[in-house]
């Protein structure tokens, strides 16, 4: 084996200069041509078909190539950069962009597996909203400019208006749920729409979630985490199914509401729900609101593996998604639902005219109504809260 | 040329086939014991097993895979068995064998899918019942899909493998002068059932044996059928390998190789335990032949062996009618059994994406059967002109393959692909389709082959036709129909694979079947209902194909047609 590694590099052309990122000239003229595998996932339609008009548009525009290349998990795709550095690949990487954040980011950006610094070198950095959003820091890691955001993610909840009253806190949510048993459920840990309704129960119930924002000690997890076992340990029998299956992410709870079987369920995109009304997946009474208190809310990145063979093409992407064009495309729940990432106020009158106009469907709250955005736990407590629900709640019986 | 090419075929055909999933068994051990240099890891140590012993799923996940296996192999070969002996030669036998046989062609993914339409709590049948017969004004809250016993899942392999079973039990049927056993034992008046399995069933399981390890290993070791219809508190060991891989932590990586020696393991203990098992049931059966009973229950156990059939196809057939209704369908609330709306809007959203999955889904099932087709040819000739024969116990190089788990190669072989930089595009993917078509498409060719009559070559070669003549001008076109069958069970196997398209392509190859699983995640049940369709079609049309062209080729010339 070590023998085939060697005679890999061997083989392998040394890496190319790459264009410096705040010469946007030289960016666009060495991108055309270039084909982009962006890795991303899969299991939804609409973000599928987004990304095809993505596609579309930086083909028209820029002479880039962009495929998708659809994940079942966003880890497949930290796997595959790890294995190919260890092999020693460091030219023409299999990936050329991730839809990434959190903890994959963390790994990555520690790993030295990204290239970068350049988001923040991209012209239409400009318009990105610095001080309102939390686009500068991932689940509490400084991005540095290694990740360039293109999307709000802000946790709600969908509940079908014909059956249940929106509740104010997740307390309130486990006491309707013990009356109705069978009604709720959430997707199943470690998909990241689960472990961030971990994260929302203990951020909701915690008298003081400030704590949350250091990393996770070994002195610290156990008392803080004890009421959130508690809390799980009173839900999970009156769960759908008892608690003793789970549906495998969000989108795949949508067909369980249209059914019946579920009133409640969670989602990470405020407009999610308005889109699949549009398309007949969901029925027209489900309606969404937020906790008093506020609830998570992060950004969704781009982020470019060091060894692309295509930097500048996935630099024209990342770039293109932050444009008003894609961020008030992405943001009409007729595509996608997403929340912008970018300052109405650093927009010209012209641009922001394409924000005022949308319909955000009857579904989806308004920018107001969505309420304090809680922030995300350092990442260290994620990835301990999944292992523990999976020993104590993921291969039980 | 042929003369010095052809003698080296099968020695070449041996190598395309087990040299991958030997080099992927290499490649697995050395992990699994800590050897992974290239990741700064050397070995060896037991650290990945300690792993594994700590993983709390560990006993559940094993459990599950050896009984789904082993529950699934006793079901599917107790009813065809029981469906053969009571009804073979029979009308009944004929239509059910006639509907059986193009359901083996669906693709396991496609068939699950199905299935789970059908019989959810939300499914068509509580849709087709309620709220009239069962009162139920919304689903009920009952685990039927993704069960914590995998019992649905069992059912899902089941009802694939019976199709299999019957058609390899009636390819054996030929060799095993069924007709007269059954009639001698008829005349000293043993029942149907009884005498069949008193006289004939021996024989036929002896050379159904190899094709029952193949159903054994492949229901211990499935990801696809798991994926979707097993459950997930945990999964199934092989569904946990799948996932450990594709964890970017590199102990994950250390404890999926570990894992999938214990699923080679799990799987050798249960085909020695199967085997065992053989050994005990062929004593028991003696001294049951030497009690002399003539029958016992005869007709209850045939009609059961027919109900659980019929069932088994209208659970396939079934569950590809309620996909096409969603592929279809508008909004579709509970409990209407039909939507409110339909749309061809499902479709036109997907049109692009499998169109997509269609053309590379057929350039890797083209190529990878033409290359089959060619090889097994070769293998036979070569076997005609040299006597290069198989013997028995060279059968099993042939099923290996098919009976060593693919969890337990697969990401071995990945690794070192990697390794050699060798990971790119479209051809390995191909390389390890082939390893699986190769044997399916060699087994479906040999017996019409060898079966050709040999004095056909004798008058050609009196003519003054070479060999090649021989093969190429009188042999083949002869057996246009097989070859053209074999072609089309070597395309639907091919556009069947998930995880050889799944590990060995690295995410880049998507096919019908990889982007119809990835759905299986979302939940969209139109989007999974248009690819899963699709995905059927792609295995189905070949067979339409090897029907139809040789009949419209032997139009005028009906007395060539052989096989």
């Amino acid at each position: 084996m070590r023998h085939l590694a060697l005679l890999a590099a061997l083989a392998a052309t040394p890496a190319l200069a790459q264009t410096d990122p705040s010469d946007w000239d030289a960016v666009t003229a060495a991108a055309e041509g270039q084909t982009v595998y962006w890795n991303a996932w899969g299991g939804s339609v609409a973000t599928n078909d987004f990304i095809a008009w993505v596609a579309e548009r930086v083909a028209e525009e820029n002479g880039v190539t962009l495929e998708h290349v659809k994940l079942t998990d966003t880890a497949d795709a930290v796997t595959r950069v790890l294995s190919e550095r260890q092999a020693g690949t460091d030219t023409d990487g299999a990936i050329d962009l991730i839809w990434i954040n959190g903890a994959n980011f963390a790994s990555m950006k520690d790993e030295g597996l990204l290239y970068g610094p350049f988001a923040e070198q991209l012209p239409n950095w400009q318009y990105v909203d610095v001080e309102g959003k939390t686009v500068q820091t991932d689940f509490t890691v400084p991005t540095d400019g290694y990740e360039s955001p293109w999307a709000m993610a802000q946790v709600v909840f969908d509940y079908d208006s014909a059956d249940i009253e929106p509740k104010g806190s997740m307390q309130e949510i486990l006491e309707w749920s013990q009356a109705n048993p069978g009604r709720f459920t959430y997707p199943q840990p470690p998909d990241f729409l689960g472990t961030t309704f971990l994260k929302q129960v203990l951020v909701d119930i915690l008298d003081d979630p400030a704590v949350l924002a250091e990393p996770a000690t070994d002195e610290t997890y156990d008392e803080v985490t004890a009421p959130l076992w508690d809390y799980l340990d009173a839900l999970t029998p009156t769960l759908w199914r008892e608690g003793r299956a789970y549906p495998p992410t969000g989108t795949a709870m949508f067909p369980l509401i249209a059914d019946g079987e579920l009133d409640l369920s969670i989602s990470f995109s405020p407009g999610a729900a308005s889109t699949a009304i549009a398309n007949n997946e969901l029925p027209d009474t489900v309606r969404t609101f937020v906790l008093d208190k506020g609830t998570i809310g992060n950004a969704s990145f781009v982020a470019i593996p060091y060894n692309s063979g295509s930097t500048e093409g996935a630099m024209v992407v990342a770039n293109f998604l932050m444009s008003p064009e894609a961020q008030a495309y992405a943001q009409d729940p007729e595509n996608l639902g997403y929340g912008t990432v970018l300052a109405m106020d650093k927009l010209s009158e012209e641009q922001r005219a394409a924000f005022d106009a949308l319909e955000l469907g009857a579904a989806t709250l308004s920018p107001d109504d969505l309420g304090e955005v809680q922030d995300e736990p350092h990442p260290s407590w994620m990835t301990r809260i999944a292992d523990d629900w999976v020993a104590r709640y993921g291969v039980a019986e | 040329m042929s003369r010095r090419f052809l003698p080296l075929l099968p020695a070449l055909t041996l190598i395309a086939m087990l040299g991958p999933m030997l080099a992927g068994l290499y490649g697995t051990i050395l992990p699994a014991f800590g050897h992974l240099p290239a990741a700064g890891r050397e070995g060896p140590s037991l650290e990945a097993f300690r792993a594994l012993a700590d993983w709390p799923g560990l006993p559940r996940a094993s459990t599950l895979s050896l009984s789904t296996g082993i529950v699934t192999t006793l079901l599917a070969l107790a009813i065809t068995m029981t469906l053969v002996a009571g009804w073979s030669g029979t009308r009944a036998f004929r239509v059910l064998e006639r509907a059986l046989s193009p359901l083996l062609s669906v693709p396991h993914a496609a068939a699950a899918f199905g299935l789970a339409f059908l019989i959810a709590p939300s499914g068509w049948v509580a849709r087709a019942t309620s709220p009239w017969l069962t009162g139920w004004e919304r689903p009920p809250d009952l685990l039927i899909v993704q069960d914590s016993w995998g019992l649905t899942m069992t059912a899902g392999l089941v009802i694939k493998e019976i199709p299999f079973l019957l058609l390899m039990t009636l390819a054996a049927l030929a060799q095993t002068d069924a007709a007269r056993a059954r009639a001698i034992s008829a005349a000293l008046g043993y029942g149907r059932v009884t005498g069949w399995f008193k006289t004939v069933f021996p024989r036929v399981y002896a050379q159904i044996r190899l094709p029952v390890y193949v159903v054994l290993a492949y229901g211990m070791s499935v990801v696809d059928v798991a994926v979707i219809l097993g459950p997930n508190t945990p999964s199934t060991l092989s569904v946990q390998i799948v996932r450990w891989m594709s964890e970017p932590d590199f102990d994950a990586r250390l404890l999926a190789n570990a894992a999938a020696l214990l699923q080679l393991a799990l799987v050798v203990g249960a085909l020695v335990t199967w085997r065992l098992g053989e050994i005990a049931i062929a004593w028991l059966g003696l001294r049951w032949v030497a009690r002399g009973g003539r029958s016992s229950g005869d007709a209850t156990l045939a009609g059961g062996a027919l109900v659980l059939s019929v069932t088994s196809a209208l659970a396939i057939g079934g569950g590809l009618a309620v996909l096409a209704v969603w592929s279809v369908a508008g909004f579709w609330g509970f409990p209407d059994p039909l939507p409110a709306s339909f749309t061809l809007g499902n479709w036109a959203r997907h049109a692009s994406g499998l169109n997509e999955a269609l053309g590379q889904t057929a350039v890797i099932a083209c190529v990878v059967t033409l290359a089959a087709v060619i090889l097994a040819i070769g293998c036979l000739e070569a076997e005609h002109r040299h006597g290069l024969r198989l013997t028995r116990r060279g059968m099993w190089l042939l099923y290996l393959p098919l009976i060593v788990p693919q969890t337990a190669f697969l990401p071995g072989l990945q690794t070192l692909l990697l390794n050699a930089n060798l990971d790119r595009g479209i051809w390995p993917v191909m390389l390890a389709h082939l390893v699986f078509v190769m044997p399916y498409v060699f087994l479906s060719l040999a017996d019409p082959f060898r079966a050709w009559d040999p004095r056909t070559a004798n008058v050609a070669a009196a003519l003054g036709a070479s060999p090649d003549r021989v093969l190429w001008q009188v042999r083949l076109p002869m057996l246009l129909r097989p070859v053209l069958t074999a072609a089309a069970v070597g395309l639907s196997v091919s556009v069947g694979q998930y995880l050889p398209t799944l590990l060995i392509g690295g995410g880049r190859v998507s096919t019908l079947t990889t982007e119809a699983v990835a759905l299986a995640s979302g939940g969209d049940r139109r989007a999974i209902a248009t690819y899963g369709l699709m995905q059927t079609a792609a295995a189905l049309l070949p067979f339409a194909l090897a029907l139809g062209l040789p009949a419209l080729m032997f139009r005028n010339r009906k007395g060539l047609q052989h096989g």
